[in-house]
């Protein structure tokens, strides 16, 4: 359903714009319908970048996104609006994504006025009360109050349920739950399971690993802007096969294995070349000439489902 | 007993009247100890830690004693306090990134501080030296400014700043929170290493994040709106607690392994109560599934077990 291409992203930087920073490098996945896709990775991985180009909010610098058929890159004026209409986003901050100044209920106002403009009242509340009603939250709790009223679960709530008044296809999740409390956020993410459960398609983008694990069916994971290693949830965390996912998996805090366990694990499954990736052992240095990536592989398969690149040679974690 | 804190009471001023953050803590660290403090936002859990070392304007001492190595601190005493701060009690900052001035190199900045505390720079440049090489930091860090670090360096260039003089009690507040994963897996391991150096007697590590605290506590003590609910050894708190909120708390934790297909997680109902005018009696029992009439009076902070303690009715032992 929503299809990236190749897709990468340069910042001017420097004096006069005179060089180029790689934000995203020859990104390609696809989410399908009724699919979480995480895309996971640190900051300056640019995750967040990508969650920005899939909705229009920033340009492709290179590549193409493609939704139902539609090159995002081309579509302009009323074909935006219409995109829209498919593909919404929420955002890390519920706080600031309101205007304090108004009740929080108009953000569903805005979707009213923008794209229902003939909904008579009757139909309106309905449609709304049935979308809060989705995302677990009481009509007479929410409706009528101001921001600082709400809760930042109830907020982040009320920001998807915004995102279901239109014929929502692809949600772009962006760190939705970082910012909540640890008994409120299973709760965001439990409701996150159900919309995929009713063929919507989620990008699903974090810094947490075991968020990741728990609500995806896909991983992807970013380093520096590239991908180093994507495939079904349960391969990637079940056989990471790249020394950077290797790092990562065996970094994050478990609450009944110490680190120490883990790694060992991960050693014992990873053999000798716990320091090369597989996509090296695969494409030898010396075949991969010249330093142009344009020539090289995107991603080579591993297993079934189950891909690594790597575009790090020499000056990260991978050692060839 | 390196720490022993009886009925701490610390409230915030506010207009509307007195904000309950912290209401009667009793509760002691061994030396060698580090004890991990969690609870969600809100809970008092920062005002605890910032009530050992310095009270805001906001804040207000009303009850209670704290006692470090046997003397008493006097908490309440700006001026009187100064004697103590960073010989006897230091701290990391919550934003340790910020923390630094930003308009001194910080071999210049560490020595004006040790001068406010009347140590000689030079005598101990040795021993920062040292623990620079211990941290993995270079020395040159000392000639640049904080703005050219990352944030891990800046995080733990403050742990070495913070620990200089060898403190009694150390107080980490969220220190890992803003850091990616890697990186806050290596400052957890640093703070650890501090302890088993002797830099510092024993610990309080400040939290929301439950699976650090597993990975480097020896006990843990669990807050819930301005109370204390339950306080063990960390192997006790993760795989056998006995107060509802700690055992809700843990299982809506998402782990690496479990999936949504697999496993549904539940989340907290609810939200915690308003500390203004918090509800008389046990704080959580709106959201307790397992609340009771007696739930109406306060559960005192009993000792179920040798270092073991639990407020709640319904826990046997605890109706003494």
């Amino acid at each position: 359903m929503l299809s990236l291409n190749r897709v990468s992203k340069f910042y001017k930087v420097g004096t006069f714009g005179g060089k180029e920073m790689a934000a995203v490098r020859d990104v390609s996945f696809d989410v399908k319908e009724g699919e979480v896709v995480s895309l996971i990775g640190e900051s300056g991985s640019g995750k967040t970048t990508i969650g920005k180009m899939v909705l229009k909010l920033i340009e492709i610098s290179r590549g193409s996104i493609v939704c139902d058929g539609t090159d995002v890159a081309a579509i302009h004026g009323a074909e935006v609006k219409a995109y829209y209409r498919h593909v919404q986003g929420v955002f890390q901050d519920p706080f600031s994504s309101y205007n304090p100044i108004f009740k929080a209920d108009r953000v569903f106002g805005m979707i009213r006025s923008e794209f229902f403009p003939g909904v008579p009242n009757s139909e309106w509340d309905a449609k709304v009360d049935a979308a809060l009603r989705s995302v677990s939250l009481d009509p007479g709790q929410v409706l009528n109050k101001y921001p600082h009223q709400l809760s930042g679960g109830q907020l982040q709530r009320l920001l998807v349920a915004r995102a279901l008044l239109l014929e929502l296809k692809i949600l772009v999740a962006d760190e939705i739950i970082s910012m909540l409390d640890a008994s409120t956020r299973i709760d965001v993410l439990n409701l996150l399971a159900e919309l995929k459960g009713r063929g919507m398609g989620i990008l699903f983008i974090t810094h947490d690993l075991s968020l990741g694990n728990y609500i995806s069916e896909k991983t992807v994971i970013l380093r520096r802007g590239a991908v180093v290693e994507m495939g079904a949830t349960d391969k990637v965390f079940g056989n990471p096969t790249h020394p950077y996912t290797k790092v990562l998996i065996s970094s994050v805090p478990q609450l009944h294995k110490k680190w120490a366990e883990v790694e060992a694990e991960i050693q014992a499954r990873g053999g000798d070349d716990a320091g090369t990736c597989l996509y090296h052992r695969f494409y030898r240095p010396t075949e991969l000439s010249g330093d142009s990536t344009e020539d090289r592989p995107a991603m080579i398969k591993v297993e079934d489902d189950h891909y690594v690149g790597c575009f790090e040679l020499g000056q990260g974690i991978c050692k060839v | 007993m390196s720490l022993q804190v009886s009925d701490l009471r610390v409230y915030y001023r506010s207009l509307a009247g007195d904000v309950q953050a912290l209401d009667g803590a009793t509760f002691s660290i061994a030396d060698k100890e580090i004890m991990g403090l969690a609870g969600e936002s809100g809970c008092g859990k920062s005002t605890l830690g910032n009530s050992l070392i310095r009270l805001d304007g906001r804040m207000k001492y009303v009850a209670g004693s704290v006692t470090l190595d046997g003397n008493k601190l006097p908490i309440w005493d700006q001026k009187g306090m100064n004697e103590f701060r960073f010989r006897d009690v230091s701290v990391i900052p919550q934003y340790a990134m910020s923390a630094m001035n930003p308009t001194r190199k910080i071999g210049k900045m560490t020595g004006e501080l040790l001068e406010s505390r009347g140590e000689s720079y030079q005598d101990i440049k040795p021993e920062l030296l040292r623990r620079l090489d211990l941290v993995g930091l270079s020395q040159d860090v000392l000639n640049r400014y904080p703005i050219e670090l990352s944030g891990g360096m800046k995080q733990r260039m403050v742990m070495v700043i913070s620990t200089l003089l060898n403190p009694s009690l150390l107080i980490a507040d969220e220190i890992t929170s803003a850091l990616d994963v890697s990186t806050q897996r290596a400052v957890a391991e640093t703070l650890v290493s501090f302890r088993d150096h002797g830099f510092v007697k024993s610990m309080m590590v400040i939290t929301h994040d439950l699976s650090i605290l597993y990975q480097t506590a020896d006990s843990i003590l669990v807050m819930y709106a301005g109370k204390l609910a339950e306080k063990a050894p960390t192997a006790t708190i993760i795989d056998k607690p006995r107060h509802p909120y700690t055992k809700m708390l843990i299982s809506s934790l998402p782990e690496v392994g479990i999936r949504y297909a697999n496993k549904k997680l539940a989340g907290i109902p609810g939200s915690p109560p308003a500390l203004l005018n918090p509800p008389a009696g046990c704080r959580f029992r709106a959201r307790c599934p397992l609340a009771f009439e007696k739930c109406v009076e306060e559960p005192p902070f009993v000792q179920i077990a040798p270092d073991h303690s639990v407020a709640c009715w319904k826990v046997p032992g605890s109706n003494a």
